[in-house]
């Protein structure tokens, strides 16, 4: 059973099933944009967007997570003594994640989830969910994820792949996660859909006509391109906001913080941004990218060097082109990307070096 | 617009040519619709690819905190009241600058453009009073009015206020109620005020785009990266979340040219300029005070008079 | 799965105050819970978070030993708003201990050769746990010549002082202690730390390694004395700071290129160094 169809009048049904044994969490109109929310019992997902606004990156990686709670009372016999928060790791999935966002979730977890460390906040909540896809036919102007090692009907990082037909929607099994979510949802009917996929997928590929070309990105030198004189000209416009590294379903950093009310404390993880000064301010006053234009050139330099010469898997960007769309003063990552796949060294050296 | 542009062109290449400014600071054209992006120009061969029409919605005031080169900067009417604020302010000073004036016509609200068409938005023209979309290779035909930025809509100084170059003849200034959102809040009940502003703010990520695109926020420090001692919350409590907002509003009182660069940039689409227009509505009807109107008086909150009626302050 | 957020329980067993001007003290902690010291186990050269719970978590290299074993030690400089508070704390105070974190000096690659310690100010925490551990009767013998120049403001703002004058009695590690200008009393050498190792450092080679941490402009006029000594970049061992927040390599700030403080330092080579962006 590869391939699974499921009449749209079954849909509802099937979702009202799962919700017995999975939180679902699907892309929602709010105002006049889309976003992922948690589905009330009985709400559908809205499959009418193209992209969401905000990545679902917050259902994994909240904004604001509580990790550590303690008692400051002195009474109490465990005060100030730190305890794990139990995060919530029942069922939970993801529906109509589109397949961008879904090879984010596969780029993150190799930041949380390491060979020496692991985010036991992150793992438990990545183990938990079921990534049920949704294949991407009209792809917006800002899409690029041809060119990232992804793609419209990419399969990496999803359990299950919807691809929408008239009347019911085509279901790809990836993963037994996926199967078993088919299954609790009664959705058995197999049938074969190999063909169909493989025609829609080029139809859909052949859509996105913006790219950015990355062959050049490892080899080229890396105290070169920090040195390169471009950043400056990039930075002018740059306002220095988190929009990009929010919006973005890549960006992981984050910031540890504690807050107490009244005698109870806890300890969050709470997204962080690469663009702000305070992100990697000293105590003494001493900041090591104080510059606006050396913190735009460390997203860039991350996204597109680093994280391609530490990983080996490509470029830290999906092609999702959110960033693209929200930055408020049209900073363009394929711009950038372009630029820093094609430097030359010979020319002048950027003046923001220190 | 392309009179504009040719104008525009022409005055910055002079400017640099004969060495009268180090750069010009303005628009050039963006790599996606209804986007422009801030730019400077060091060369006057560069001058070309300077543009203009209703999408330059950056205040460019913002690009002049303490630069020390002589500069040739655009101005729209707000972007001029801005420098007029930033001149009072001790941000630039006035020798520095060839203010080359743009009598505007207001700017397309990008949200709102977008959130009209269930399609991908390819291309926005303009031609006069209509604005031609084209979803899906459709082509829609707007009136400009329609699409306004809701602050150019309202908007009752178009013209520059200080100008050294002027690109076209000035515009006819309008004759609107800036007011009427404003009073709508103000006549809710206390209850109602509460549920408005929580529902207005719950999505705000704390990106800080809306602070860091207006020329007003140049605090070296600003107030949310305080750590020693930190002064707001880092999270998402709402208690956060609304300090930020009521605090950056407030330290707009007096100062705010409602240029709506804030609103612009924000990426969840939050109107935050109900909070500044309020602040701007008091500073009008309580000190009769337009902000970046003038370089010979101080914002009202940052002027002490000895013959100040109120007596709080003696 | 380890919880690499969650600190161990520790009681704060004993404060000493560090310098003359009060503005270091020296924390020494003992783990509440039984095991807690053996999963600690760490290496010369390594930090650890100490961690205030309500207040937040600093970064501190570890000052004691491995070879000495029922507590960890830490010398912190009163500076910011978890070191200002934990300054205020008292001997019984329970607070957390995150760690040991990072890399450390490379013990491996050190052994047979001499080793040339170059240390400034309030910088001596990890080179008082490396000299301890290199001195220790089990492991002395793996070691060559030990030369240790060490140079402070005024007597009194030398870091571990008895443990230095026991140091300069024995014979088998060279001390060269310095302050900036002539005190009574004191009976080494004057001047600052740069000219100090130039006159007083043995020559670089093969078989020397040099371990340098001290304050940036230490660090500025240092490195050109060991080149002029002869010591290649890779022979030079230095250990970098930066904001953290982590320790453990995901928080991302602490980067400097590809390379994360933290994580894959903070000890790194000069020749490391040179190689990777001015971010720190």
């Amino acid at each position: 059973m590869t391939f699974v169809k499921i009449d749209k009048k079954q849909w509802a049904q099937g979702l009202a099933t799962l919700q017995k044994s999975y939180r679902l969490f699907g892309p929602s109109k709010e105002k006049d944009y889309y976003n992922y929310k948690a589905l009330d019992v009985g709400e559908q997902p809205d499959f009418g967007f193209s992209n969401t606004r905000l990545s679902p990156k917050a259902i994994l990686f909240p904004q604001s997570e509580t990790i550590i709670e303690f008692s400051l009372d002195e009474n109490a016999a465990d005060h100030h003594i730190m305890k794990s928060i139990e995060t919530d790791s029942s069922p939970r999935a993801i529906l109509g994640i589109r397949p961008c966002d879904a090879k984010a979730v596969r780029l993150v977890n190799l930041n949380f989830d390491t060979p020496e460390y692991q985010d036991p906040y992150w793992v438990k909540a990545l183990d938990a969910t079921t990534f049920v896809g949704l294949a991407c036919d009209d792809p917006k102007s800002t899409c690029f994820c041809t060119s990232t090692g992804c793609g419209p009907y990419n399969e990496e990082g999803l359990d299950l792949l919807l691809i929408e037909e008239d009347a019911q929607y085509l279901a790809k099994v990836l993963t037994d996660k996926g199967r078993a979510f088919a299954e609790a949802a009664g959705w058995n009917t197999a049938t074969d859909g190999e063909a169909d996929i493989d025609a829609r997928k080029a139809t859909a590929e052949a859509k996105i006509t913006a790219s950015v070309s990355m062959e050049n990105l490892k080899n080229q030198d890396l105290m070169d391109l920090h040195g390169a004189s471009f950043w400056e000209d990039i930075a002018f416009a740059c306002i220095n906001c988190g929009t990009c590294t929010f919006t973005c379903p890549t960006c992981w950093c984050f910031d540890l913080q504690d807050e107490v009310h009244g005698k109870t404390g806890k300890r969050m993880k709470n997204w962080d941004s690469c663009m702000f000064p305070l992100f990697t301010l000293h105590t003494t006053g001493h900041n090591p990218r104080g510059t606006k234009t050396q913190r735009l050139r460390q997203r860039f330099m991350h996204k597109l060097k680093y994280f391609v010469d530490k990983y080996d898997t490509g470029i830290m960007c999906v092609g999702c082109g959110r960033c693209v769309s929200q930055c408020p003063v049209n900073i363009d990552i394929r711009r950038v990307c372009d630029l820093m796949n094609n430097y030359k060294t010979d020319e002048a050296a950027c003046t923001v070096q220190d | 617009m392309s009179e504009y542009n040719d104008k525009i062109r022409e005055i910055s290449q002079r400017l640099l040519k004969e060495c009268q400014v180090d750069m010009v600071i303005g628009f050039r054209k963006g790599s996606m619709p209804m986007m422009n992006e801030p730019c400077f120009i060091k060369n006057a061969k560069d001058a070309a690819q300077l543009v203009w029409d209703s999408n330059c919605g950056i205040n460019l005031a913002n690009y002049l905190t303490n630069r020390t080169e002589k500069i040739g900067i655009i101005a729209k009417g707000c972007d001029s009241r801005n420098i007029v604020t930033h001149i009072i302010e001790n941000k630039i000073s006035r020798e520095q600058l060839v203010i080359i004036g743009v009598p505007c016509q207001g700017m397309i609200d990008k949200h709102k453009t977008t959130s009209m068409f269930a399609g991908d938005i390819q291309d926005v023209t303009e031609d006069g009073g209509k604005i031609k979309i084209t979803v899906n290779g459709q082509v829609n035909e707007l009136d400009k009015a329609d699409v306004l930025q809701k602050n150019c809509a309202v908007c009752t100084h178009r013209n520059p206020v200080i100008y050294d170059e002027m690109v076209a003849d000035p515009v006819e200034e309008q004759n609107v109620d800036r007011y009427e959102d404003v009073r709508q809040i103000e006549a809710m009940n206390p209850e109602e005020k509460w549920n408005y502003f929580e529902e207005l703010l719950s999505p705000c990520i704390r990106c800080y785009a809306c602070k860091n695109a207006c020329p007003l926020c140049y605090c070296p420090t600003c107030f949310v990266d305080e750590s020693k001692p930190q002064w707001v919350g880092k999270g998402q409590d709402p208690t956060d979340v609304r300090t930020f907002h009521f605090l950056r509003a407030f330290h707009c009182g007096g100062r705010c040219t409602d240029c709506g660069a804030c609103e612009r940039a924000c990426p969840v689409g939050i109107n935050m300029r109900v909070f500044t227009k309020k602040l701007e509505k008091d500073s009008f009807e309580q000190f009769g005070w337009e902000a970046g109107l003038t370089l010979d008086e101080r914002p009202p909150l940052d002027t002490y008079r000895p013959d100040d009626p109120d007596e709080f302050i003696k | 799965m380890l919880n690499p957020y969650l600190p161990y329980p520790v009681r704060i067993d004993d404060i000493e105050i560090a310098t003359e001007d009060k503005s270091l003290k020296t924390f020494k902690f003992v783990f509440l819970n039984p095991g807690d010291e053996e999963k600690f186990a760490y290496n010369a050269g390594q930090f650890a978070e100490l961690s205030v719970p309500g207040v937040g978590e600093i970064p501190i290299g570890i000052a004691s030993s491995p070879v000495e074993k029922g507590f960890v030690k830490f010398t912190v400089f009163r500076a910011g708003v978890v070191t200002s508070h934990l300054h205020n704390m008292k001997v019984g105070d329970i607070m957390g201990l995150r760690g040991p974190l990072g890399n450390w000096y490379p013990w491996d690659l050190l052994e047979g050769k001499n080793i040339l310690i170059v240390g400034g100010g309030f910088a001596f925490t990890t080179l008082r746990s490396s000299i301890i551990y290199m001195l220790d009767p089990e492991n002395r013998s793996r070691f060559g010549n030990i030369d240790v120049v060490y140079g402070a403001r005024t007597p009194g703002m030398l870091l571990y002082k008895d443990e230095l004058v026991a140091w300069e009695k024995r014979d088998d590690i060279n001390m060269h202690l310095t302050i900036d200008a002539p005190a009574d009393g004191w009976e080494y050498n004057v001047g600052f730390t740069p000219p100090v190792t130039e006159q007083k450092a043995p020559q670089g080679d093969d078989a020397t390694y040099a371990i340098v941490c001290g304050p940036p402009i230490m660090i500025k006029f240092t490195l050109p004395v060991l080149e002029k000594l002869g010591y290649a970049h890779d022979h030079i061992i230095m250990s970098l700071e930066n904001r953290m927040k982590c320790g453990f390599g995901m928080c991302g700030r602490c980067g400097i290129g590809k390379e994360l403080v933290c994580k894959d330092g903070p000890v790194f080579t000069l020749d490391q160094i040179n190689k990777t962006p001015k971010e720190y």
